[in-house]
């Protein structure tokens, strides 16, 4: 498997028009692992999720998930590939389990009800399965999200600021289900703005700053206030 | 201006000097109609050389559909331009041979019907284009577009057709033997290949610009 | 099976939602008796013109209300990003074309149903004792609606202005099913037998064939961001 690293980004450009939001990033994450992609608004670091997610096309370098090129075989990469964005995909009139239904059969996924509570029990959602999904808070519609996730089984899982929005005790939740997937050897590439919690799982931490990658190395050992110095110093470097 | 260009511009011109002296020069003068009849010259073949535009569009929306090259894209929207452009002088130059003729600028008879509709789905076409700013998404809409608007053609007409007609029956395009003398067959093919050599002036022109808009806005 | 599968989880979806929201079936079903009274202001108590003008009348009361409830097809994809969601499904997007037009059409379906009979009460029209053709017919005519009317919705989703773009591209595209439409229904109210107008049945027949296989083959790109 060391040849095919889950998540491969070489020399990845892309520009909107004459807009260049990242110019020349490289990155890999292996199993078991979790990269925690950090930088100002407008960095670029959805970017680079959504180009992994296919999404988006690269204007030059590639972009590869198991070995997969994004931008060539994305139907491959989508079958690889778990999404957990800003929105969260989830229709306000159904209830969790009729949401799931939905994404399961449209996914190919496992779709028997056991399959689905069994889902849903993971995320702690299976006593208001049948509820609409209307009258859940941010932080549940979030774990319904994530729920589909665990349905799914990807290798790769591509969150955007996955704690937003959540609150201290669904953060914890969040961090628990993120460590036993990394646990399994999946990869996780996350982004984030905040350095305490945000970090979360992430394994090392990548600084993205006006498209580029300024830093790139393993958190062992680092404090949050370190890591808040090092974002600082390349944040106000970068450009 | 490419050289091109310049030859293909120049056999319009040439060729729509003939036509026009063959207009007034060799076809013959219209018993009833009197001379309003030979704007015919300017709205035959200007239908058919729309026809052909839109023909370009749909074979262009195609291909950029299978491999979204950005050439397929402005073809399909020079030719939906010129296409729509000559439209319009169909529809003018009907409206000014009617008016004498039957006494009326417009009737809802089944060809001016179908031709109006045809003027409303490429004009929407460019409205379209005009409202989308990322120029992937702007292609791919548009695309659908013209193959829908040219798959739709025969379906509008069979039904304009069915539903009225006051309209000369189809001398070019109808399935009975055409009934046209020699002079006025030969003039209409003059002017036709004209218009025909217009259009492709006017469509490699219009691909400059919008070449040379690319690349100096981006 | 699995495309007719998710076709039907599509449909299923779509048609869940609404029954449980019931949003666009009542914002239609008062649009539908507000037109009613704008055609009765328009043409006032002539009974002879509003029969005679009747199939016309019909016609566009679906086609307005069509309108309506089409630009509406996509509404709940754009909330919390399942567009998205649609678009990173593996495989054949078509299924969820075809899934979403079945929706679209029963929905229509539905308020034509509710104009019909708001025609009969209110303006004491006999809608012709042949309940079978009018189905045939207005079930052919609104298929194309629907076929292109989705397509259209899903293009112009994203575009600016798309309320005003969405009714100028689909009812040009639409005028040969119009015409088509209404010679039909005229006939068939006259008590016509569907033979008279076969040939108007199998244009309907072949419009919507057409808009069909266009809308599968390229939903594909019309859902691409």
């Amino acid at each position: 498997m060391a040849a095919n690293p889950p998540i491969q980004v070489i020399g990845l450009r892309k520009a909107f028009g004459a807009h260049v939001v990242l110019d020349d990033v490289s990155l890999e994450v292996r199993p078991g692992e979790a990269v925690a992609l950090v930088g100002p608004n407008g960095a670029g670091k959805t970017t680079v999720l959504r180009i992994l997610a296919t999404l988006l096309r690269p204007s030059r370098g590639t972009a590869r998930v198991a070995g997969y090129d994004c931008a060539q075989e994305t139907e491959r990469v989508r079958a690889h590939v778990g999404l957990l964005a800003h929105g969260t995909w989830v229709y306000e009139d159904l209830t969790p389990l009729e949401n799931l239904k939905f994404w399961a059969t449209l996914g190919g996924l496992p779709r028997g009800l056991d399959a689905l509570h069994g889902a849903l029990a993971a995320v702690d959602l299976d006593r208001v399965a049948d509820e609409r999904v209307r009258t859940f808070s941010l932080g549940m519609k979030r774990r319904l999200a994530l729920a589909r996730v665990v349905l799914a089984r990807p290798p790769v899982l591509l969150l955007d600021e996955p704690h937003a929005g959540l609150d201290q005790r669904a953060g914890k939740w969040l961090d628990g289900h993120l460590g036993g997937f990394k646990a399994a050897g999946g990869a996780i590439l996350m982004t984030t703005h905040s350095f305490g919690r945000g970090l979360g799982v992430a394994d090392r931490i990548a600084i993205l700053t006006a498209g580029r990658l300024a830093f790139d190395a393993p958190l062992h050992g680092l404090t949050p206030d370190d890591v808040r110095r090092l974002y600082e110093l390349h944040a106000e470097n970068g450009g | 201006m490419t050289s091109r260009e310049r030859a293909l511009g120049w056999l319009a011109g040439l060729g729509l000097t003939a036509g026009l002296v063959m207009a007034f020069g060799v076809a013959p003068r219209e018993a009833t109609q009197g001379n309003v009849q030979r704007i015919m010259y300017l709205h035959v073949p200007a239908i058919l050389v729309a026809y052909l535009a839109f023909g370009v569009v749909l074979v262009a929306s195609v291909i950029y559909l299978w491999g979204r090259a950005a050439g397929a894209d402005r073809l399909a929207h020079a030719s939906a331009e010129v296409g729509v452009v000559f439209t319009g002088i169909n529809i003018a130059t009907g409206a000014i041979w009617g008016k004498p003729t039957w006494g009326t600028w417009w009737t809802w008879d089944a060809r001016l019907t179908s031709t109006a509709v045809l003027f409303l789905v490429y004009v929407g076409y460019l409205l379209l284009r005009g409202m989308v700013d990322e120029p992937d998404r702007r292609a791919r809409a548009a695309a659908v577009v013209g193959i829908l608007g040219a798959a739709n053609i025969p379906i509008v007409h069979f039904s304009v057709k069915w539903w009225r007609a006051l309209h000369q029956p189809s001398t070019i395009l109808g399935p009975e033997p055409s009934p046209i003398a020699t002079p006025i067959a030969a003039t209409l093919l003059v002017n036709w290949i004209a218009f025909t050599l217009l259009f492709a002036y006017l469509l490699t022109a219009r691909m400059e610009i919008a070449r040379f808009e690319e690349t100096h806005a981006g | 099976m699995t495309y007719a599968r998710r076709t039907w989880i599509v449909l299923w979806k779509d048609l869940l939602s609404e029954r449980r929201s019931k949003e666009t079936l009542n914002a239609l079903f008062f649009f539908a008796l507000l037109l009613l009274f704008l055609f009765q202001f328009a043409l006032g108590a002539d009974r002879e013109r509003l029969t005679a003008a009747l199939p016309g009348l019909l016609w566009l009361g679906f086609i307005l209300s069509g309108l309506v409830g089409l630009g509406r097809a996509f509404l709940a994809e754009r909330e919390n990003d399942c567009w998205e969601g649609l678009l990173l499904v593996p495989g054949d997007k078509s299924a969820i074309y075809l899934g979403k037009v079945a929706g679209n059409l029963i929905l229509m379906l539905l308020v034509e149903a509710i104009l019909l009979v708001l025609f009969a009460v209110f303006f004491d029209v006999d809608l012709g004792a042949h309940p079978i053709r009018l189905i045939v017919v207005i079930g052919l005519g609104t298929l194309g609606f629907a076929a292109v009317g989705t397509l259209f919705a899903a293009m112009t989703a994203h575009v600016r202005a798309r309320e005003v773009l969405f009714p100028v591209l689909l009812l040009p595209v639409q005028v040969p099913v119009l015409l088509g439409a209404v010679k039909a229904t005229e006939a068939v109210l006259l008590g016509e037998p569907l033979g008279a107008v076969g040939h108007w049945l199998g244009l309907l027949a072949a419009a919507d064939t057409i808009y069909l296989t266009v809308g599968v083959l390229t939903f594909d790109a019309v859902l691409e961001a």
